[in-house]
């Protein structure tokens, strides 16, 4: 439907021919508004740091399949031999059996390699709120334009349905639905059981309770943006909807679509933490940071660097990824101060 | 029209003077072109929706009430009048970006007024607009080349790989530099914008150009670039413009043909020699009388300023009989109980009056009574017949009436 723009986009990068090209002289290059907030958001330190833990975090969930392949880290292997049975299962040593092999010592209880554990447990957790966050915006950025753009009954429809997910008992819902659901997807639906289908489970749960807040956000600004002329422009040259929407409408969204991408991966995150506690979600020996918690909650006081440690993770990048979002927003509308 | 007498237009020492200038207006009618658009009646009332779950439409705003017109093909015709007088309207009704509530849009000859989107679409190439605001007017995130060459894309006139070097010829028409396609919008001058907002109208080779308020929002010594621009590109490409402006000057300097709109209707359309010289409407009069006059200034004394009273009533809920009776230094019981039809007074010139004339010399008497088959009073007159051709037409007719004889007649 939509003829692609990319052909004339694609020159964007091309450097621009005729700059007068003194050297010594600083250029006055034309910056695009994208590249307006980039620069504000580069002199932002807090949200600088808060970048590079998030980025911190996104290599560390892609470089550890990869690891966990080629064996430098193991996650599952039971390490008996370290674990005290007299005390209960409580690892040998000091901290809960910290050793030059086990960087953040072992699990209580099964003697799986807590480091391991959690790095693989961020890959899961970061996959698991990235995809819920996407089916999350992705179904409200859409009914969002369209309730925005189109206005009346459609308007009125989708505001209900908004107000009818809110008021849903989300959390009793997917408790209840969690067994009938993955039997759903797993038998009739042929997804692989186990952790795929458990994943997958919480994964459209979380998006589908979560768009009514991106949704109600994008319609409103949606509301203003249709009002201005280029919309009128493009309507006037015959543009499809397909067109106004994504083309004309969607590109203008980006700023707040993106701080509130940034507030909702942590909010997911938590999310996966609490509904792990509720036994929904992705189950043992396969770890996230929600059921490695979990696991750990029994062991407070006898083991605290086990407690301790996936806690801490938690608490990283979450406030990370709320700074981040803050630091965009500040970058992206200048004329918001704090 | 047993009763008309053959008379000769009254004010011949004045068509005299300006025959020359009326030549270059009469473009469109001497010349043996038609009129590229023709509009009839049109009329474009929103629903006031009142408040609460069930919204039912409790008023229309008749933004636009009745209007009629031509733009001759190649020429320009100027809608002039104050905010909210639904010139915008107007222009947004025949680039159908509003589905009119009645009336004709007759664009070559062909009804575009209840055409679906799908059967639009190959007109939309023909009837262009150029928009006011040229910070909003393009879409910030796209560049220039895009906001170009997105006419192109979406009618598939010219292969992708043609169309850089179409935007950069286009560019390069409005006066940009073709080198500056790759930029976006906030890197530009308002007056660059509007350029930019003129090469995107031009993209698709128009027939006909609705210049909405085209320089409102531009400073005065851009306005003139812009305008002259426009100017050349009418030349150029034999563009027919219907130019939106609330600026007298402006549209004095574009149009050869200016109508004047108040309240959702034409009070007076004329050549721009008749309308500026001799006003025949009060509206129209005191409108002009607004406008700044340097001669008149360094001679020394001010020209007499017509001052109207009160506000321009609700369009929801608008005066009877004639629309400008409320605030009319002239209006009489008739103007409360008929409508004054728009007639023809002069070979261009319409106006739509009860007691037209110049200032200073508006007859005392009706002179549309006897057309419209009332009394002086307004009120139905037995003994009379209305006239048949007292209705409004789009284009001039051969016969017009002579208000200022005194009587009515028309000349063949």
């Amino acid at each position: 439907m939509t003829v692609p723009v990319t052909e004339l986009e694609s020159h964007v990068t091309a450097p621009p021919g005729e700059e007068p090209d003194d050297s010594g002289v600083q250029k006055v290059a034309g910056r695009s508004p994208t590249q307006l907030a980039l620069a504000r958001f580069r002199k932002d330190k807090l949200s600088m740091a808060a970048f590079c833990v998030v980025a911190l975090y996104v290599a560390t969930a892609l470089v550890a399949p990869i690891l966990v392949k080629t064996g430098v880290l193991d996650p599952l292997t039971l390490h008996q031999d370290l674990l005290d049975v007299n005390m209960g299962g409580i690892p040998k040593g000091s901290f809960g059996g910290i050793s030059a092999d086990h960087w953040l010592g072992v699990e209580p209880g099964t003697g799986r390699d807590v480091l391991s554990r959690l790095v693989y447990g961020i890959t899961w957790s970061l996959f698991i709120a990235l995809s819920a966050t996407f089916v999350a915006m992705g179904i409200g950025t859409v009914l969002g334009i369209i309730s925005g753009f189109s206005g009346g009954f459609t308007d009125s429809v989708i505001g209900r349905a908004i107000d009818l997910t809110l008021s849903f008992p989300s959390t009793m819902m997917l408790l209840a639905l969690s067994g009938v659901a993955v039997a759903f997807m797993t038998g009739t639906l042929q997804v692989p059981a186990g952790d795929v289908a458990n994943a997958l489970y919480v994964i459209l749960v979380l998006g589908f309770f979560g768009w009514p807040g991106i949704a109600r956000i994008v319609r409103g600004q949606v509301l203003s943006i249709r009002e201005r002329e280029f919309v009128d422009a493009a309507r006037l040259l015959g543009a499809s909807r397909g067109r106004l929407y994504f083309k004309e409408i969607l590109p203008n969204l980006w700023a707040p679509l993106l701080v509130y991408f940034t507030l909702m991966m942590p909010a997911f995150i938590s999310a996966e933490a609490a509904l792990s506690y509720l036994q929904v979600g992705v189950k043992p020996p396969t770890p996230t940071l929600g059921n490695i918690l979990t696991d750990s909650i029994n062991y407070s006081v006898a083991d605290f660097v086990f407690f301790f440690t996936p806690a801490f993770l938690i608490m990283i990048i979450v406030v990370s990824f709320n700074l981040l979002g803050d630091g965009l927003r500040d970058a992206l509308d200048p004329k918001t101060h704090r | 029209m047993t009763d008309q007498t053959v008379t000769s237009d009254s004010g011949s020492a004045k068509s005299a003077e300006q025959s020359s200038e009326f030549a270059a207006s009469r473009l469109a009618g001497g010349d043996g072109r038609d009129a590229i658009l023709e509009v009839e009646n049109l009329r474009m009332y929103f629903p006031v929706k009142s408040s609460g779950v069930i919204r039912r439409t409790v008023g229309h705003v008749q933004a636009v009430d009745g209007v009629s017109f031509q733009v001759p093909a190649g020429g320009a015709l100027g809608l002039v009048g104050e905010s909210g007088c639904g010139k915008s309207t107007t222009g947004r009704l025949i680039t159908r970006l509003y589905q009119p509530t009645g009336g004709k849009i007759m664009f070559e000859g062909k009804d575009i007024a209840g055409l679906s989107p799908k059967k639009l679409m190959p007109l939309r190439r023909d009837i262009q607009m150029i928009f006011q605001d040229p910070y909003t007017s393009l879409n910030p995130r796209h560049t220039v080349g895009a906001i170009v060459g997105a006419p192109l894309l979406i009618h598939n006139v010219v292969p992708k790989k043609k169309v850089l070097p179409r935007v950069q010829e286009l560019l390069e028409v409005v006066g940009l530099n073709p080198e500056h396609y790759n930029r976006y919008p906030n890197e530009f001058s308002g007056g660059q914008r509007q350029r930019i907002g003129i090469a995107r109208a031009l993209t698709l080779q128009p027939k006909l150009l609705v210049a909405d308020e085209p320089v409102s929002a531009l400073d005065v010594s851009i306005q003139a670039q812009v305008v002259n621009l426009l100017q050349d590109l009418q030349r150029e490409f034999d563009i027919s413009f219907l130019f939106i402006a609330h600026d007298l000057a402006v549209v004095r300097h574009f149009c050869p043909e200016v109508a004047v709109m108040y309240l959702g209707k034409i009070v007076e359309i004329a050549d721009r020699e008749t309308l500026y010289n001799h006003p025949q409407h009060p509206y129209t009069q005191a409108l002009l009388s607004a406008v700044p006059d340097v001669k008149q200034a360094a001679i020394g004394g001010r020209r007499e300023r017509i001052r109207l009273e009160g506000d321009v009533p609700s369009p929801i809920n608008p005066p009877s009989g004639c629309r400008f009776r409320t605030r009319c230094p002239l209006a009489q019981e008739i103007c409360a109980k008929q409508e004054p039809p728009l007639l023809q007074i002069g070979e261009r010139h319409k106006v739509a009056c009860h007691f037209a004339g110049e200032i200073g010399q508006h007859p005392t008497k009706p002179v549309t009574a006897r057309l419209l088959g009332i009394d002086d009073q307004g009120n139905p007159d037995p003994g009379a017949t209305p006239d048949p051709n007292a209705v409004e037409q789009p284009g001039f007719a051969d016969t017009w009436y002579d208000v200022q004889g005194g009587h009515l007649g028309a000349k063949a």
